[in-house]
């Protein structure tokens, strides 16, 4: 690297002027943001029943006490959702695999793939786990009982898979045909291609798909509650009933929101780096 | 002829990531001068032609356009692209556009022409770069030749005071370079003000008024073709040359 000669008068000013501005922006836009929060915080505290409001949502008392049993819950809602991540990736990678395939040869496997996705995106979850969680164990194929946490975890995978699958079909085909036809030039196989060359290229195409779908799944997994399962929602569910206060759904949901905060962030983080590192600069 | 240059490059440098791409450039070109920058790859040429259309910031140094000064970073710089024309190496058409709405967007979206005016205007294009057949086409039916052209059309369609050409024969099969290297021997001899790079040295030859060679972002040689092509006084020029004609 040679070393600079130090910039010019013309362009000192230049950089000051650009400094100024973005100074002048970051200041608009705090500006703003306090004035709209006051404005929010003026409405809602004016509101002639703020008083009773406050005392049944966030009341610290009942705050403190909800807490420890509502992430107890939240335990639950972890475990279920880790397990039906990877389900789901599993699934819905090969659902993708196969809607992708090419030729005559493989229309029942295409077919299958489609129809399991159609039926799957287009019935409420609330059914399927009705549906799982009531209609498997009523089959009586064990003397055990299936574990509600299991149940629950097979539907989300089963609704989910078939989202997530159209996320990745829809990157599969973003990715350029050149690539396909440069990665088959090489001697690799389809499946080859896929998971070499087109695959990591869709997934980083959909990344932000794939976390919309991903955050939505964490707060779907609170609905297997339904089924009987103490998760989050239900844990403050017995709360609000034990205590005629709402507080506790307000715990819950803040503890929603505390857990889905750093995945967003870290796959923004990913995404930035990768096309830092991927693509040049430039102004437009 | 009119004493003040079209494009007025005073001591630009270019820095990506600590290294420098132009270092210190001045150029200008004068209005129906037809510039040829010749240059090894990395030598500067297309980030020249980057930073003139302010795709690229440039580090230090001032750019003029017509006398007013385009660096500086109070001016609007949608404005100033509007007045220059650039064509890509790699065409860069709207491959969701047909051929006919690719020439003449920036008329109906930038210069807000009115439709039909802007239709007609693109038919006539068309017509003078032999696709008036294939207006309703979309850019993929077409070869890469018959697309630089289109590409060419576009960027002249709002009557630029400038075109930048980037190595726009680069990804062309050699017998399609002919037809989109004698458009631009028509835009020439039509009287417009261009600034391109080029491996094509013969073409430069036959079509420049001034050849600049580019070495490690600066300008090393430059004058007549005739002068810098077949008489280098220095050995950088000498030794690109005797690479590239070999």
């Amino acid at each position: 690297m040679q070393s600079l000669p130090a910039p010019s008068a013309l362009e000192r000013e230049r950089r000051r002027y650009r400094r100024g501005r973005t100074a002048a922006s970051i200041g608009v836009s705090l500006i703003s943001t306090v004035v709209l929060a006051l404005v929010m915080w003026w409405v809602v505290v004016r509101s002639p029943g703020w008083q009773v409001t406050r005392e049944t949502f966030f009341d610290p008392d009942y705050f403190m006490a909800a807490l420890p049993l509502v992430a107890q819950g939240m335990v639950t809602n972890l475990k279920v959702l880790a397990v039906a991540a990877i389900g789901v990736a599993v699934l819905a990678v090969l659902l993708a695999g196969l809607r992708s395939l090419r030729g005559p040869v493989f229309f029942p496997l295409r077919f299958l793939a489609a129809a399991y996705t159609d039926i799957f995106r287009g019935t409420p979850f609330l059914i399927v786990l009705y549906l799982v969680g009531f209609g498997v164990p009523a089959l009586g194929l064990t003397d055990q009982v299936i574990p509600i946490e299991l149940l629950g975890t097979v539907a989300l995978v089963l609704t989910y898979s078939s989202y997530v699958a159209e996320v990745l079909r829809a990157g599969i085909e973003a990715v350029h045909p050149s690539q396909r036809l440069a990665a088959r030039s090489l001697g690799l196989s389809h499946y080859g291609s896929l998971r070499l060359v087109v695959l990591p290229q869709a997934v980083r195409k959909v990344t932000p798909a794939l976390m919309n779908d991903f955050v939505s799944m964490q707060k779907d997994v609170g609905l297997i509650s339904v089924l009987g399962a103490v998760d989050a929602v239900r844990a403050a569910q017995i709360q609000v009933a034990l205590t005629y206060n709402y507080t506790a759904y307000v715990v819950a949901g803040l503890l929603f929101v505390v857990l889905s905060w750093p995945f967003i962030r870290l796959t923004d983080w990913l995404t930035a780096r990768q096309q830092a590192r991927e693509q040049i600069g430039g102004l437009v | 002829m009119n004493a003040e240059p079209v494009l007025d490059l005073r001591g630009v440098v270019k820095v990506y990531g600590g290294t420098p791409v132009l270092r210190g450039v001045d150029l200008a070109v004068a209005a129906d001068e037809v510039v040829v920058l010749i240059g090894a790859s990395g030598s500067g040429k297309s980030t020249l032609l980057k930073v003139a259309n302010l795709l690229e910031r440039i580090d230090d140094g001032q750019i003029l356009l017509g006398g007013t000064d385009i660096s500086d970073p109070r001016v609007d710089v949608d404005a100033v692209r509007a007045r220059i024309g650039v064509v890509f190496q790699h065409y860069n058409l709207f491959p969701h556009l047909s051929v006919l709405n690719n020439v003449t967007l920036a008329l109906r979206r930038v210069h807000r022409v009115p439709k039909r005016a802007a239709n007609d205007r693109g038919h006539a294009l068309l017509a003078r770069i032999g696709l008036a057949d294939r207006a309703h086409d979309f850019p993929d039916r077409l070869s890469g030749g018959q697309q630089q052209r289109v590409a060419i059309a576009r960027a002249i369609a709002t009557d630029p005071e400038l075109l930048l050409l980037d190595e726009i024969t680069s990804a062309l099969d050699p017998q399609l370079v002919g037809e989109v290297l004698d458009l631009v021997g028509e835009l020439k001899a039509s009287g417009s003000t261009i600034v391109m790079a080029t491996h094509e040295i013969g073409f430069a030859r036959q079509v420049a008024d001034r050849v600049v060679f580019l070495a490690q972002g600066v300008v090393v040689e430059q004058g007549p073709p005739a002068q810098v092509l077949d008489d280098p006084r220095r050995s950088a020029t000498r030794e690109f040359l005797a690479r590239v004609m070999r």
